[in-house]
């Protein structure tokens, strides 16, 4: 390190150590520093005399810099994933500053979605850890002159065990630094025994800023002469500017001028929608001005688009031979074969993520370089959709991740900040594009709208001997490429070709459908829709049988083995299948504990209450909840209570995935009782938490008890595998208690009255 | 307490506020200026000055923009106090709840005009010194998840909290109901609540 470097870095951290943990950098802060004090110099991790990887570094006085390169919505993984390196570095957790990483493809994926940070980067944040402690002991034998096998890490020093020889980290840095990085054949890990963090779990490392208005969302980024920007967009995907009046929206005190934002080129990808935006002094002008506008649209070929019809048209498909993507046996002999033949189809409207905090982005433009401070999931993904508007290198876009307020896959999709970038291209000076609500709303990447067609032909003890599902869904391939209307093998394999039942004639199939909204991830994705109707479907077979659903379910699963699916294309969530296999044992394993917790069977209810059960794997994760519903002779539905287990293999963070699992059975509530979006002449009916609510106190399960099962299988998914299970047990508990099958979410449209 | 802040009632409240306070700003402001100006001139200004004066955590403010504004984006964008957050804008999600004398309101709803003479508490002022009881509870029983609702659900529990110091269930679902957490910490606000109140009992 120069000693330039040096100089500006410490004016650097002057700026930013002293003023607290969490800070993201003084450009977010209301404190008035000018951009160019401040421009980006890499993370304290890498300046730090003992710096392994881009990962961690150790200053002089101690401080463990841990840099965490996964977004914060919620989940906890700025906290957890830099709590497995403590823990193998053997860190004092009071001693780690953790650092948020720009978008940087040397971090590795910056993808945060698919549940899969601590899956994919347990090992990593490990080796990191055990590479700085070994240089750190290295360090110490050699300043003592003793053999490295003598000494060992303590919590934030190394001993000499015989001569009771200390050093700090702090101390010990420097030297360490010097010396050559070990191979990775050369670390030792801890055993699990040894661990101090990983498994005990820790509070999140910006609680105390959460909870005192301090925490910095994208809501709350600010840039020195920063106007603030809201737009209005075509009403109808891909809708163009046929003319606009201004003269309004220019008479509104602090609006400053209108810009005209091109609409994307299909396919859309994450560009941006198009539309007029409003620029002004603040976020309230800049809304007051956009309601001025006058503008009309043209509106191109999606606004045909009705949900109504397009309903019809789907389950029409649902209906007609589609494209096989796994195949069993000999379906269509076992059919054939004659018996009682079962079928029903099953509905999902589209869905809109409606995290708290909306799409909001500060994008500032200069001399060719473009800087965005923005929630979002994906800071690569940024810098290439930024890179590709602006027509400059993917290097010169800095993106820096705030906190989230909430994203549920909304925010892997950066079109927000590829509009604030544009904007500020053309202002030349800071801008923040701030979505309303209603923009939230109206123009999201919406979840899939699906219709499944589910059939089975039983034998005399009501068990399925051949069985036939199929799925239609508008894909999020169609976000991708225009002409897409097939689901992918990661959609159709989110519940669909992976049933893990012990039929032996199956085949899945998937049939087309044209997407006229854009279409994006939603927490837990297909699963949502598949498990409704696998698990719907099912209890509808037990029921056929006179079968209690649990007997039923585990009769179904079969004996404990693992899922063969080599003849079928099946992305397992991009993990390895030898090391996350299908296992129906662990499926077997929550659903006896759910069941067992729950009091499945055993447990006195009250009148116009009953139990409804659903298992689910997803993102590598094992999931069983049992709700208990109410349904008033009105018809109103209450959940006082839900219970869900877990194996999700080694768990880092109990604490923070039980909440992660509390927080995806009241997810699960919104769609499942209320969630619907629809379409009409290609426009959104819906604006804001009137027409599309989501659970509040009232409406969320009374009790909500999460019980993790012990596994010794590596770290698998936590933010969204509890929401699958979730709909389908709680339709299944009404059915029970009222007899009426809901095949169709959101449950609000079935008239439950008795 | 949502609707009577967007009902006309609330703007009435406020307007009657405002004038009583500009009475009271009026004979402050009178005194300062008669010192300058003497006479009867001073006066005739005053009674233009379109000035809102408000204090906002304990500090006096004063205000001429547009009336209309809604305390929220004051706060956020003029004063940079961004704790409080914007979640909806039409009093429907409690994200932006702040203290108006001691009580939750709805500052996305509530005019500048409205708030003449108003004490406003935010989630940066709840508790000059340490953590307040509710925040403490929330950190004990790790409330949050992304956190972007809590200075909202706080400032709501605190608010409800010192008009109800033991509030049965049924008291704190009402008092809750207008906030929403997408990310479902509900049981763990209930719990937190329940806590507080305790330890304040
Ligand atoms: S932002 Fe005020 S209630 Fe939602
Ligand atoms: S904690 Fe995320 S919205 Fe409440």
């Amino acid at each position: 390190m120069s000693d330039i470097l040096n100089l500006s870095r410490r004016g650097f951290l002057k700026g930013v150590v002293t003023t607290g943990a969490l800070v993201l950098s003084v450009r977010v802060l209301p404190s008035g520093l000018l951009a160019e004090e401040v421009a980006y110099a890499g993370t304290h991790a890498e300046h730090a005399p003992l710096h392994p990887g881009v990962y961690v570094g150790i200053d002089t006085d101690g401080t463990v810099y841990i840099v965490a390169h996964r977004s914060e919505m919620g989940t906890g993984i700025r906290t957890s994933l830099p709590l497995v390196l403590a823990d193998e570095l053997d860190a004092d957790w009071k001693r780690v500053k953790i650092e948020q990483a720009i978008g940087d493809a040397r971090y590795g994926s910056q993808e945060t979605d698919g549940s899969q940070s601590i899956r994919e980067f347990f090992d990593a944040m490990r080796e990191a850890g055990a590479t700085a402690r070994l240089m750190l002991t290295r360090a110490a034998a050699q300043q003592w002159n003793v053999p490295e096998s003598q000494c060992r890490a303590d919590l934030h020093t190394i001993v000499h065990a015989s001569s009771g020889r200390k050093l700090g980290y702090g101390e010990l840095t420097t030297a360490a630094g010097r010396l050559p990085v070990p191979d990775k054949k050369e670390l030792q890990f801890k055993p699990p025994s040894a661990w101090r963090y990983v498994g005990k779990g820790m509070v999140s490392y910006d609680l105390s800023h959460l909870v005192t208005g301090k925490a910095v969302y994208g809501m709350d980024a600010r840039m020195d002469n920063m106007v603030y920007a809201s737009i209005e967009h075509p009403p109808v995907l891909g809708g163009k500017i046929k003319s606009y009046d201004d003269k309004a929206p220019l008479q509104v005190p602090g609006v400053r001028q209108t810009i005209p934002i091109d609409t994307f080129k299909p396919p859309h990808e994450y560009q941006a929608l198009g539309g007029i935006a409003v620029i002004a002094d603040n976020t309230w002008a800049a809304f007051q001005g956009r309601k001025k506008l006058n503008v009309a649209w043209e509106n191109g070929a999606h606004a045909a688009f009705s949900s109504d019809e397009f309903k019809k048209e789907m389950q029409a498909t649902a209906r007609k031979p589609g494209k096989a993507v796994r195949n069993e046996g000999d379906v269509d002999a076992g059919f054939a074969k004659g018996g009682k033949v079962l079928e029903a189809d099953y509905y999902v409207p589209l869905l809109a993520h409606a995290s708290m905090e909306p799409p909001v982005a500060v994008a500032d433009f200069r001399d060719g370089k473009l800087t965005a401070w923005a929630p979002t999931q994906d800071p690569q993904a940024t810098q290439d959709a930024v890179s590709k508007a602006l027509g400059i290198a993917k290097e010169n876009v800095i993106c820096h991740v705030t906190l989230l307020g909430g994203a549920f896959g909304r925010k892997s999709m950066p079109d927000y900040i590829v509009e604030a970038s544009l904007l500020s291209k053309k202002v030349g000076r800071p801008v923040k594009v701030v979505w309303t609500r209603e923009d939230d709303v109206k123009f999201d990447y919406y979840h899939a709208v699906a219709a499944m067609y589910m059939k089975a032909a039983v034998d005399d003890k009501g068990m399925p001997t051949a069985w036939l599902q199929r799925s239609v869904f508008t894909p999020i391939p169609s976000t991708f490429d225009a002409s897409a209307t097939y689901g992918g093998d990661d959609e159709m394999g989110m519940g669909f070709t992976d049933i893990p039942f012990d039929i032996p004639n199956l085949r899945v199939e998937n049939g087309p459908a044209v997407a006229h909204v854009r279409i994006g991830w939603l927490r837990s994705v297909a699963n949502v829709y598949h498990a409704f109707a696998v698990q719907s479907f099912l209890d509808e077979l037990a029921h056929n049988a006179g079968r209690d659903p649990l007997e039923y379910l585990l009769a179904l699963l079969g004996r404990p083995r693992v899922l063969d699916l080599k003849a079928t294309k099946y992305p397992n969530y991009n993990a390895d299948y030898q090391k996350f296999p299908i296992d129906t044992a662990r499926l077997r394993k929550v659903v006896e504990v759910v069941a067992e917790k729950s009091g499945w069977g055993k447990r006195k209810l009250e009148k116009g209450r009953a139990l409804g059960i659903a298992v689910h794997r997803s993102f590598v994760t094992y999931v069983a909840s049992v709700v208990e519903v109410e349904v008033t002779p009105q018809g109103e539905v209450r959940v006082p209570r839900v219970d869900t287990a877990l194996d999700a293999g080694l768990v880092v963070n109990p604490e923070i995935t039980r909440a992660q699992f509390e927080g995806a059975n009241v997810f699960g509530a919104s769609l499942a009782l209320m969630g619907e979006i629809t379409a009409k002449n290609g426009a959104i009916e819906q604006s804001n938490f009137n027409d599309y609510p989501v659970a509040r106190i009232t409406e969320a399960p009374r009790e909500n008890n999460i019980y993790i099962v012990e596994s010794t299988a590596p770290p698998a998914g936590v933010g969204e595998p509890g929401v699958p299970p979730f709909a389908p047990a709680l339709c299944n508990a009404i059915f029970a208690a009222t007899g009426k099958r809901i095949r169709e979410l959101p449950i609000s449209k079935t008239n439950l009255k008795a | 307490m949502e609707r009577r802040s967007r009902s006309a009632a609330g703007v009435c409240i406020g307007q009657v506020r405002r004038a009583c306070l500009t009475l009271r700003d009026y004979s402050k402001v009178f005194v300062r200026r008669n010192r300058a100006a003497r006479g009867t001139i001073g006066m005739v200004s005053l009674i233009e000055d379109n000035m809102i004066r408000l204090k906002v955590n304990g500090v006096e403010r004063s205000f001429n923009g547009d009336s209309q504004m809604p305390l929220l984006w004051y706060l956020r964008d003029v004063l940079g106090l961004t704790g409080t957050k914007y979640g909806c804008g039409i009093a429907l999600c409690g994200a932006c709840t702040v203290h108006r004398d001691g009580k939750a309101i709805r500052s996305c709803v509530t005019r500048m005009g409205a708030l003449a003479g108003s004490s406003i508490t935010t989630i940066e002022h709840l508790s000059a010194a340490g953590l307040h009881a509710v925040q403490k509870a929330w950190m004990e029983h790790n409330v949050p998840q992304c956190g972007y609702c809590q200075s909202g659900q706080i400032m709501q529990a605190v608010a409800l909290l010192n008009s109800t110091p033991r509030p049965t269930d049924q008291q704190i679902e009402e008092a809750m109901a207008g906030n929403i957490c997408r990310c479902g910490t509900y049981n763990r606000i209930r719990e937190a609540i329940k806590a507080a109140a305790g330890e304040r009992a």
